[in-house]
């Protein structure tokens, strides 16, 4: 590693506030996305969904439809044959795993409201939905099941064939893993002598509501099929078309091109997508297809929809002495790419920063009538971190602490790291005491629990409440070996390619595809800072299969954290490739260069030259040393060795008026370690944008059916979004505990805000009516659930 | 979201406009800002043959005096009905009411005529008109007629404006010196009123002398709480009178129930808000 040992001294790129460069073109939209392409010749498609949740499809009618001006063909299952694919699971969670086979077009059952029947092509987006208004399908409607708590009977069941709605149970349990003690003889001990808590949580389901609604376009003439997608996996997607279609990879090219926003409702393998490809091999012209925002909300997958039942045991004086989890995740009618992942992912973060001597997980995936559920912002990581945040503050007011305090009692000591926690995982850095310290400086801390007394004993009709969540989470997705040995489908390392132009800028390779992320600034800010180029002579290039040809895509806040440590080794690659190069055209000795000032120097002299120079000297290949090539580019893949885990205090104030139930945040402060910072800037946009999202699921957000399997919050009039005129100014704030497992010592904070706020929020709320008598409101904490607990409270007093 | 196709005329005078409803009868609609009518269009929930756009028709557009009323023509812009001077002095309520319909793009679209034309029980204009003793005119083919709130809301979406008919403007007696609040509950700022309630009050010497009360989304159709109104004429301006009269506001109301909250919440959601509407409407 001469290389890196040469570098004495950073460019100043790394943690400067750059502005993204990215954003010009994608707040004002004068970019391409994919419903921006219109290729020659190019058809349209419209779906026909299902309005049933469950039913027997016992005709469809395409005739009328066919015979509408503009279309060109209308098709359903019947017509394809196994070249039009399936929509995979990667993550069967257990070998006995139930996993329904997904068509892409359902075949002689619906399985949920939105289903895709069949479908029309025609000449125009137009022509194609009045067409779709035509065709007549006949349903024979079944018994629905929506509900988890319906489901787990198993008298109704979401796909009879497989005789149970029970996909897998997947078990952790610390006794058995050799990690800790057996959590039912902590518990019963607790029984007798300590303090127990039961609760039963649930995590609402959930839309990522991304900006952009998906969309893609196939072409399929030319030696390759070129497929444009708002995705978040152009690498894993070619991977799937491949694997499911017959088309050999090398035929195919997949293209991400602009994605606005994702937040893992884009990392998904679609029925769209697949019948997109199908029918443009098919026609054997361009076929685009772009939802609707209605399509949107109800087919694109969901995310949460858990219910968690909890016992927590500890001593009297609040230490805890374990932790059973009982969880039922709702799959929705079909296993999705990672769907029965996403809560294993929640396994290993139950424990969060606290030692715990026990420690039992159990997850049970259920199959509804529902839409598919799947990885969102966080993916398992929030649930988990939702209930054993809650869970701390329901033990501080059985011992009658402070939450604080109860929580520094359980975690792990600053000095005590790196440490193997009970779930298995090893944390490398953290300082929860340096960050709890300063969130507490910055929030006034003192000042608002004195206000919150003071309104108690006046009887203000607005209540004050204080939140806390201490959360870490494990990201930077993943070490493969650990993929492997959960039976996850793939791997998890990233790639990156450094390649320089005769006039010396800088290409930027990067497999990790980006979705509004800010990639192409922080990326171009570590390789101007590592190779000494000007921040604007780099270019990052990504989202395309035929220029990023390998890479596992943008998902699990591991972009900077794999991908970047990627792009780290190749820069460092180019610097060592120059070395001798350098020493041969300045005539010195390879020993006596040093890197220094961006440049490669003579020690001692100030005779050096640039990378920019020498690549020109390169291109030029005039005068270089004997058997070494003409060429400076660089590539390296990363694997991790361990996941990556930032954390963070974060403080709230809520006032609740208890004449109406409703809630309004009066402060919010977040102290997050995440390791070194690239550029602050984008950090704080995503700590922002985070906690809105986390915070939304606290108190607006609810994906509601109706018994028959209905969405009834299907648009945005019902599913409440939040906007900037509903949030507050955050004050956010960083300690800096630098990862040990990357060379930048980074860590993730993609999903931080998003995991750290929910439990912070409605913890604010409970606090703030808890001398009612009142420990808990069920999410989203809306003005009638608080006003209904208030309500019979003050009855029941 | 593409609505069915139509087809589409720009009338600019309202004699042409009644021509072409004559003309299209029930295949036509009226598009005013669009802001309700278009979702309805591309969520093909309703599918037109023709569509009447009434946007170049301006003598519809502005608010004028008539000396002991304001006349607001039906195609004023929410943003300029919350803004225009004459509004905010002798139709507080009704500026207030408006400065929180949804969010400024759809204010900026978004007309006073369309709005009550809707009659969606949820929308925050129908209540201050009803409240103020509006006049609505209406044009058909016979001419004009009038007709007042009690007459013009009929029920969910449902008003006395016929389909060869439209509704032309609303005429608001003068209501100088009264002070006057909206209170509107929602859960994020651009959503539709769960509740509201419009109050405005004439005050002399501490004696309430003129109150008028409306209420929003608590029934189909907007509703004045007569009750309450009657609770406080003539009384003093103290906080007990407030609270007790605030108290009969959810009498006769039938709200929905709906995922934002359930009849009885709504009922006790009334009270209070009526309270702070009177409160804050007194200067509180
Ligand atoms: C995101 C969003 C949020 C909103 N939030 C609110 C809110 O919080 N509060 C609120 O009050 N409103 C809200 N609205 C509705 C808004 O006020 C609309 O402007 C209003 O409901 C309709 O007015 P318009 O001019 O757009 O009418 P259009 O949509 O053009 O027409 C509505 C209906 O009235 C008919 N019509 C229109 N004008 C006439 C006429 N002169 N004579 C006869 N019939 C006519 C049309 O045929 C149509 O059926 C919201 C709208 C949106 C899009």
């Amino acid at each position: 590693m001469t290389a890196v040992d040469a570098r004495p001294e950073q460019t100043n790129e790394i943690g400067r506030d750059r502005r993204r460069k990215e954003d010009a073109r994608l707040i004002t939209g004068r970019t391409r996305w994919t419903d921006n392409i219109n290729l020659p010749g190019m058809l349209h498609l419209a779906m026909v969904r299902s309005p049933f949740a469950h039913a027997r499809i016992t005709g469809i009618d395409t005739s009328a439809a066919e015979d509408s001006e503009g279309v060109v063909t209308v098709l359903a299952a019947k017509d394809f044959d196994e070249s039009l694919g399936v929509c995979i699971n990667a993550w069967p969670i257990t070998p006995d795993q139930k996993t329904p086979a997904h068509p892409p077009i359902a075949i002689d059952r619906v399985t949920f409201a939105g289903e895709i029947v069949a479908i029309v092509a025609a000449r125009s987006a137009a022509a194609a939905r009045d067409a779709a208004e035509l065709v007549e399908v006949d349903y024979e409607e079944l018994p629905a099941v929506v509900s988890l708590e319906e489901a787990v009977k198993d008298e109704v069941l979401a796909h009879p064939d497989l005789g149970t709605n029970k996909s897998a149970l997947w078990v952790f349990d610390s006794a058995q893993a050799g990690t800790g003690g057996n959590v039912d003889e902590a518990i019963a001990s607790a029984k007798s002598d300590g303090i127990v808590i039961e609760r039963t949580y649930r995590q609402q389901r959930l839309i990522p509501a991304f900006m952009e609604p998906r969309s893609v376009v196939c072409d399929p003439t030319g030696e390759q099929i070129t497929v444009w997608s708002a995705t978040q996996i152009p690498h894993i997607l070619r991977f799937a078309f491949a694997a499911t279609t017959g088309v050999p990879e090398s035929k195919i090219r997949v293209i991400a091109p602009d994605v606005g926003g994702g937040f893992g409702g884009k990392l998904q393998q679609t029925p769209e997508e697949m019948i997109v490809f199908a029918m443009a091999r098919r026609l054997g012209k361009p076929v685009k297809y772009t939802e609707t925002r209605s399509e949107s909300l109800l087919s694109a997958h969901h995310g949460r929809d858990q219910i968690q039942k909890l016992t927590l045991s500890a001593t009297k004086d609040g230490q805890v002495t374990g932790l059973k989890v009982e969880l039922d995740a709702n799959l929705g009618a079909y296993v999705a790419i990672v769907g029965g992942g996403v809560p294993v992912l929640g396994a290993f973060m139950f424990n969060a920063i606290y030692k715990f001597p026990a420690y039992q997980f159990n997850c049970q995936t259920v199959l509804t009538n529902t839409t598919w559920t799947d990885a969102y912002r966080g993916a398992g990581r929030p649930e988990a971190t939702y209930a054993i945040e809650r869970l701390m503050d329901e033990l501080a007011a059985e011992v009658g602490v402070d939450p604080l305090e109860i929580r520094e009692k359980n975690w792990i000591k600053h000095e005590e790291f790196p440490f193997t926690t009970i779930a298995g995982l090893t944390y490398d850095s953290g300082n929860y005491e340096a960050a709890t310290a300063k969130a507490k400086e910055m929030f006034g801390y003192d000042a608002l629990r004195a206000e919150q007394a003071e309104r108690r004993a006046n009887n203000d009709p607005v209540q004050l409440g204080i939140g806390i969540s201490t959360f870490t989470e494990m990201c930077g997705l993943a070490p493969s070996r650990v993929l492997g040995s959960l039976d996850y489908g793939a791997g998890g390392w990233e790639h990156a390619q450094v390649r320089l132009t005769p006039t010396g800028k800088v290409e930027v390779i990067t497999g990790a595809s980006a979705h509004g992320q800010g990639h192409e600034t922080a990326f171009s800010q570590i390789v101007a800072d590592r190779l000494g180029v000007p921040f604007e002579d780099v270019e990052v290039l990504h989202g395309d299969t035929q220029i990023a040809a390998k890479g596992y895509d943008t998902y699990g806040s591991r972009s900077l954290v794999v991908g970047g440590e990627a792009l780290v080794r190749a820069a460092d690659k180019v610097l060592e490739k120059a070395k001798p190069i350098a020493a041969h055209l300045l005539e010195a000795s390879v020993d006596d260069m040093e890197f220094t000032g961006g440049r490669w120097t003579v020690r001692g002299t100030d005779q050096g030259m640039s990378i920019g120079e020498l690549s020109t000297a390169v291109f030029a290949a005039h005068n270089l040393p004997d058997g070494v090539e003409a060429n400076l580019d660089s590539e390296a893949t990363f694997d991790p060795e361990n996941f990556n885990f930032p954390h963070g205090t974060h403080l709230c104030a809520m006032e609740v008026d208890t004449e109406t139930g409703q809630v309004k945040m009066r402060k919010y402060v977040c102290c997050d370690d995440i390791g070194n910072i690239i550029n602050p800037l984008i950090v704080a946009g995503q700590v922002h944008g985070g906690l809105v999202q986390g915070i939304a699921q606290a108190l607006w957000e609810d994906a509601v059916y109706d018994d028959a399997g209905t969405l009834v919050s299907g648009s945005f009039v019902d599913y409440l979004l939040p906007t900037a005129a509903d949030t507050i100014s955050f004050e956010i704030d960083h300690t800096t505990s630098p990862a040990t497992t990357n060379t930048l010592g980074t860590k993730g904070v993609g999903e931080a805000g998003t995991i750290a706020s929910t439990p912070a929020v409605v913890n604010a709320v409970v606090d703030a009516i808890r001398p009612l008598g009142i420990n808990d409101i069920e999410m989203p904490c809306t003005p009638e659930r608080v006003w209904r607990a208030i309500n019979s409270a003050q009855k029941g007093a | 979201m593409i609505p069915a196709s139509f087809d589409y005329v720009a009338p600019t005078t309202v004699e042409e406009a009644l021509a072409a409803l004559a003309q299209y009868g029930d295949e036509a609609k009226i598009i005013a800002g669009g802001q309700s009518l278009l979702p309805v269009l591309r969520m093909r929930l309703n599918a037109p043959e023709w569509v009447i756009d009434l946007g170049r028709i301006d003598s519809l557009k502005g608010v004028r005096d008539e000396g002991a009323s304001i006349l607001i023509g039906a195609m004023t812009r929410h943003c300029d009905v919350a803004t225009d001077p004459l509004v905010a002095e002798h139709a507080t309520l009704v500026a207030r009411a408006t400065a929180t319909v949804a969010d400024e793009q759809v204010r900026h679209r978004g007309t006073f005529g369309g709005a009550l034309a809707h009659a969606d029980p949820a929308g925050d204009l129908g209540a201050p008109a009803l409240a103020l003793d509006a006049e609505f005119v209406i044009a058909g083919p016979a001419g004009e007629r009038v007709v007042p709130g009690s007459e013009f809301f009929q029920g969910l979406f449902e008003t006395a404006v016929s389909e060869d008919e439209l509704l032309v403007g609303v005429r608001i007696p003068k209501h100088t010196g009264w002070t006057a609040h909206y209170e509107k509950f929602v859960r994020v700022a651009h959503q539709w009123p769960i509740c509201a309630v419009g109050a405005t009050l004439k005050v002399s010497g501490g004696v309430i002398e003129g109150a008028a009360i409306g209420l929003t989304n608590m029934g189909a159709t907007p509703l004045r709480a007569a009750g309450v109104e009657a609770a406080l004429v003539g009384q003093q301006a103290t906080e007990e009178v407030v609270r007790n009269a605030a108290a009969l506001a959810a009498d006769g109301a039938e709200p929905p129930s709906d995922l934002n909250g359930d009849a009885d919440y709504r009922r006790h959601l009334v009270m209070v808000l009526t309270r702070r509407a009177i409160t804050k409407a007194l200067g509180g």
